[in-house]
C-alpha cells in the first residue's frame, strides 16, 4: 500500500517584473502548471509609460523549499527582470478589489447597506431590488464581507486578486 | 500539397549540384548554374567589405545572413511548405551547409551531437506542424542536458495563425516548457535582433535550446538590412563569478575537509576546455578524489589515480561509497539528479555540501546544500585556485586508503562466458582498439549506454555524447552524424542497442548521402535490455513487451543503405570485426551478438541508498514494495 504524502505549506506573495511581450503570461502560468506549483491569485498590468514592462503579483502556497524553487524558476525565464518574495522581504501592503452583487428587499436590503457602510463598500450600481458594492481591502476583509452578504442575498462576486507592495520608502 | 512533395525539387537539385564527397571534406561545393542571378542567394566575398548600406531584404534572407553572421557552418533540417522561402534563400548559398535528415527528430539530435562535440551551438531548420512536433523530442532532450541549440521552425502565415490551417501547430505553446526561450516573430524587421539574441541565450549561462517560429509571410516580406550588428536589448546577463565571501568559505571548507569528493557534471563540459583544465588543477591542489555524472564523463581523465569512475545508479562502488562517507561534497556543474542521489533522505548523510551552478534553480532543488555558489564552473574554480594560495590540504591518506578498500570490490567486474560475448567485454575491446584514435562516442539509451559509460573511458571533454536527462532512445545515430559533421577527421562511433537503434534508423540515409563515415556498434541481445532488467528486479521477471521480436538483419540493412555490415557472432571474431569497422572508409554497422541475459551492474535499485548497491547481479530476481515501484 502506498499513499501520497503532503508537506506543510506556506502562503507567499511574489511580485514579478517582466518584459511586456507576447506569451509571457502563458510562460509564467504554464511554469506553475508544468512544475506542479499552485496559483491562488495572479494579477498583471503594464506599469510603464511605454507599456514595455509589466508587474505581476502572484499569490501561491507550498512547502518552503518549493517557494524557493518558484522564485528561482521564475528568475530563470529570460523576460523576467526581477522577482521579489514580499512575504520573505518584510512587511507589505496588499489590496484587492471586489464587486459584490446583492439582491433583496425590505430589512435585508437595509442591513446590506448598513454593513456596506461599515466596510466602506461603495454602491456602484443600484436597482430597487439589488446593489453592486465596490470594496477594496486585504483579502480577509473581502472574505468577511462576502460571508456577511451571503445571508442577505448574495448573487455573485468578482475579485481582482491582490496587488501588493513593500512598506517604507525603498523599492523592493 | 503535401509537405514531402513540395520540397523535393529544391533539395534534390541542391544535392546533385554538390558532390557528396565534398560536403564534409572542407572543399567548397561549386556554384551551381543560375546562382549569380539570384537576388540575395549568396554574395561574392569582395562585396562583403564594410558596407553598412541599408537595403530591403526578405525575412528568409535576413535569417540566412544572420546565421552566417553568427558563424553557423551546418544547418540540420528538413524542408516543408512553411519553410520554402527559407530553403529558397539557402539554395546555392555555399556559406551554410544544409544537412538533410530523414526525420525532424534526427535533425534536432544531430544538432545536439554537433553542439556537444564542438562546443558550438547546433542549428535546426524544420517546417510548421509535424516538422516542429517531430523536433520536440530533441528540443526537450537538449533542454534537460543543457545543449545549446537554435531551432528555426516555419509557421503558417500570420493571418492564418489560430485558424487550424494546414500543418498548423502552436509551436511556441508546445515548446514553451522545453526551451530556454522561444519567439514567434511577426515582423521581418525584428528577425535580425531576435536571431542574435537567440544565439546569445542558447550559448550563455546554462546553455539550452532556443526556438524561433517564423510565419511564412514574415519570411517573404521585406525589412531593411544592414551589415552592422542588430540593435538588441541586453537583457540576458547570467552571473559568472561567485561571490567573494562564498569563495573564501569554500576554500576554508575544502582545506579543512578530511574526506572530500569532487562531484562533477555536464556543467564542466559546458563551461569549456578551460574548466576541464582548471578542474585538474583544483584536484592537484586539493588531492580530492573525483567522480562524475553521466553527462560529465571526460571532464576528468579516466586514467588518473584519483578518478573514482561514474557515480549514481550504475556508478562504481567506490564512487557511491565515497559520496556516502564523504565529509565534504563539492558539486561542480551537476544537479543532484535522482539517478545520482538514490534515496534522498539517505544521500551523503554526514557531509557538508558546496554546490557550484550557473543556474540558481538547480541549487536546493532536491538536495539542500550548505554553501551555494551561483556562477560559471571555470570562473568559480579559478577564483578558488586564486584564493587557495599556498595552503596545504588535510592529510587524505586515511580517506584514500578507505577508497582503495572499496576499489577492491572491483564492482565493474563481470562473469565471462564461453558461449556468448559478454557485452561488457565487447565495450572493453572497442575501447582498447580505438583508444589511440581518441574517438567521439555517442550512445542510445539503455543497458548498452550504461555499459559504455562504465567500460569505455574518456580523457577529455566533448568526446562523449549521450542522452542523460531525457533518456531518449534514438539519440545516438543522429548525434553521431552531427558530431561527424563537426569533426570530419574523427572516428565517431554510436554504441547502440538492438531496440534503440531502430528508433531513428532512417538517419542511415543521411550518413550515406553526405558520405559520413559514422560507425554504429550494436550490442544485440534481442531485448530492450534495461526494461527487461527492471522487470526482472521489480516485477518477478514478467517480461511484458520487452522482447525485441522481428529484428531486421542489420547486415543486410547496412548494405541496403550502401553501408558496410559486419556481424560478430563469437569472441574470436570480436577484435577482427572491430578492426574491420575502424578500417572501413565509410559508414559501418556492426551487429555484435552478445549474451542475451546479461544485466547491468552494479546498480542502486530505485528507492535505495548508495550503501544498498547490488553488485555483480548476485540477487537479481524479485519484487519491490509499492513505494519503490512508484519511483522512476
Amino acid at each position: 500500500m502506498m499513499h501520497i504524502k503532503h508537506e506543510a505549506e506556506e502562503r507567499h506573495v511574489l511580485t514579478v517584473t517582466v518584459d511586456n511581450e507576447a506569451g509571457i503570461l502563458a510562460k509564467i502560468a504554464g511554469l506553475f502548471t508544468a512544475r506542479g506549483y499552485n496559483i491562488d491569485s495572479l494579477t498583471v498590468a503594464d506599469i510603464t509609460e511605454n507599456h514595455s514592462v509589466s508587474r505581476i503579483t502572484i499569490v501561491t502556497h507550498g512547502p518552503p523549499s518549493q517557494i524557493d524553487q518558484i522564485h528561482a524558476q521564475l528568475e530563470r525565464l529570460v523576460p523576467v527582470h526581477k522577482v521579489v518574495d514580499l512575504t520573505e522581504v518584510g512587511p507589505y501592503v496588499q489590496r484587492e478589489l471586489a464587486l459584490v452583487k446583492v439582491a433583496g428587499v425590505g430589512e435585508k436590503r437595509v442591513e446590506a447597506l448598513r454593513i456596506a457602510d461599515v466596510f466602506r463598500a461603495k454602491p456602484v450600481d443600484t436597482t430597487t431590488g439589488s446593489f453592486i458594492f465596490e470594496l477594496t481591502g486585504a483579502p480577509d476583509k473581502i472574505d468577511t464581507f462576502v460571508t456577511l452578504m451571503r445571508e442577505l442575498g448574495l448573487v455573485e462576486v468578482g475579485r481582482t486578486g491582490i496587488v501588493a507592495m513593500i512598506r517604507g520608502a525603498e523599492e523592493a | 500539397m503535401t509537405r514531402r512533395d513540395d520540397c523535393r525539387v529544391g533539395s534534390v537539385s541542391l544535392e546533385s549540384a554538390w558532390p557528396a564527397e565534398m560536403l564534409v571534406s572542407g572543399a567548397d561545393p561549386p556554384m551551381e548554374a543560375g546562382f549569380l542571378k539570384r537576388p540575395f542567394g549568396g554574395r561574392a566575398p569582395e562585396y562583403e567589405e564594410e558596407c553598412v548600406v541599408s537595403e530591403e531584404r526578405s525575412g528568409a534572407n535576413i535569417l540566412v545572413e544572420s546565421l552566417v553572421r553568427q558563424g553557423v557552418e551546418f544547418v540540420f533540417g528538413y524542408p516543408g511548405g512553411a519553410v520554402l522561402p527559407i530553403y529558397d534563400a539557402l539554395f546555392g548559398d555555399e556559406r551554410l551547409r544544409h544537412i538533410l535528415v530523414r526525420h525532424e527528430a534526427g535533425a534536432a539530435h544531430a544538432a545536439e551531437g554537433y553542439a556537444r562535440s564542438t562546443g558550438k551551438p547546433g542549428v535546426v531548420l524544420v517546417t510548421s506542424g509535424p516538422g516542429a512536433t517531430n523536433a520536440v523530442t530533441g528540443i526537450a532532450d537538449a533542454f534537460l542536458d543543457s545543449i545549446p541549440l537554435v531551432v528555426i521552425t516555419g509557421q503558417v502565415p500570420t493571418a492564418l495563425i489560430g485558424s487550424d490551417a494546414f500543418q498548423e501547430a502552436d509551436t511556441v505553446g508546445i515548446s514553451r516548457h522545453c526551451t530556454k526561450h522561444n519567439y514567434l516573430v511577426k515582423d521581418p524587421a525584428d528577425l535580425a535582433a531576435t536571431i542574435d539574441e537567440a544565439f546569445q541565450i542558447a550559448t550563455t549561462g546554462r546553455p539550452g535550446p532556443v526556438l524561433i517560429d517564423i510565419p511564412k509571410d514574415v519570411q517573404i516580406a521585406t525589412a531593411p538590412w544592414t551589415d552592422a550588428p542588430a540593435q538588441r536589448r541586453n537583457r540576458y546577463s547570467p552571473p559568472t563569478l561567485g561571490g567573494a565571501d562564498e569563495i573564501a568559505q569554500a576554500i576554508d571548507m575544502i582545506a579543512s575537509a578530511k574526506a572530500p569528493v569532487l562531484y562533477t557534471g555536464g556543467g564542466i563540459i559546458n563551461s569549456g576546455l578551460r574548466a576541464t583544465q582548471l578542474l585538474r588543477e583544483l584536484q592537484e591542489k586539493t588531492g580530492a578524489p573525483v567522480t562524475s555524472t553521466l553527462m560529465g564523463l571526460g571532464a576528468f581523465p579516466a586514467d588518473h589515480a584519483d578518478w573514482l569512475g561514474m557515480l549514481g545508479m550504475h556508478g562504481t562502488y567506490e564512487a557511491n561509497l565515497a559520496m556516502n562517507q564523504a565529509d565534504l561534497i563539492v558539486c561542480l556543474g551537476a544537479r543532484f539528479d535522482d539517478r545520482v542521489t538514490g534515496r534522498l533522505d539517505a544521500f551523503a548523510p554526514n557531509s557538508k555540501k558546496i554546490h557550484v551552478d550557473i543556474d540558481r534553480s538547480s541549487i536546493n532543488k532536491t538536495v539542500q546544500v550548505d554553501l551555494p555558489i551561483v556562477g560559471d564552473c571555470a570562473s568559480v574554480i579559478e577564483q578558488i585556485l586564486e584564493g587557495w594560495g599556498s595552503r596545504k590540504p588535510q592529510d587524505l591518506s586515511a580517506w584514500k586508503a578507505r577508497i582503495d578498500g572499496w576499489r577492491e570490490k572491483k564492482s565493474l567486474s563481470f562473469p565471462l562466458s564461453k558461449e556468448a560475448i559478454m557485452p561488457q567485454l565487447a565495450i572493453q575491446r572497442l575501447f582498447e582498439l580505438t583508444r589511440d584514435k581518441d574517438p567521439v562516442i555517442s550512445t542510445e539509451v539503455g543497458q548498452h549506454q550504461m555499459w559504455a559509460a562504465q567500460h569505455f573511458h574518456f580523457f577529455g571533454p566533448n568526446k562523449w555524447l549521450t542522452s542523460g536527462g531525457l533518456g531518449t532512445m534514438g539519440y545516438g545515430l543522429p548525434a553521431a552524424i552531427g558530431a561527424q559533421c563537426g569533426n570530419p577527421d574523427s572516428l565517431v562511433i554510436d554504441i547502440a542497442g538492438d531496440a534503440s537503434i531502430q528508433m531513428n534508423i532512417q538517419e542511415m540515409g543521411t550518413a550515406t548521402q553526405y558520405r559520413l563515415p559514422v560507425k554504429v556498434f550494436i550490442l544485440n541481445n534481442e531485448w530492450m535490455g534495461m526494461v527487461r532488467q527492471w522487470q526482472e528486479l521489480t516485477y518477478e521477471s514478467r517480461y511484458s513487451n520487452s522482447y525485441s521480436d522481428s529484428l531486421p538483419d542489420f547486415v543486410k540493412l547496412a548494405e541496403a543503405y550502401g553501408w558496410k555490415g559486419i556481424r560478430i557472432e563469437n569472441e574470436s571474431q570480436l577484435d577482427a570485426g572491430i578492426k574491420a569497422m575502424i578500417e572501413h572508409d565509410g559508414p559501418v554497422i556492426v551487429d555484435c551478438l552478445v549474451a542475451k541475459e546479461s544485466n547491468c551492474f552494479p546498480m542502486i535499485p530505485s528507492g535505495a541508498s548508495h550503501t544498498e548497491m547490488i553488485l555483480y547481479g548476485d540477487t537479481v530476481a524479485g519484487t519491490m514494495d509499492d513505494e519503490a515501484k512508484a519511483l522512476v
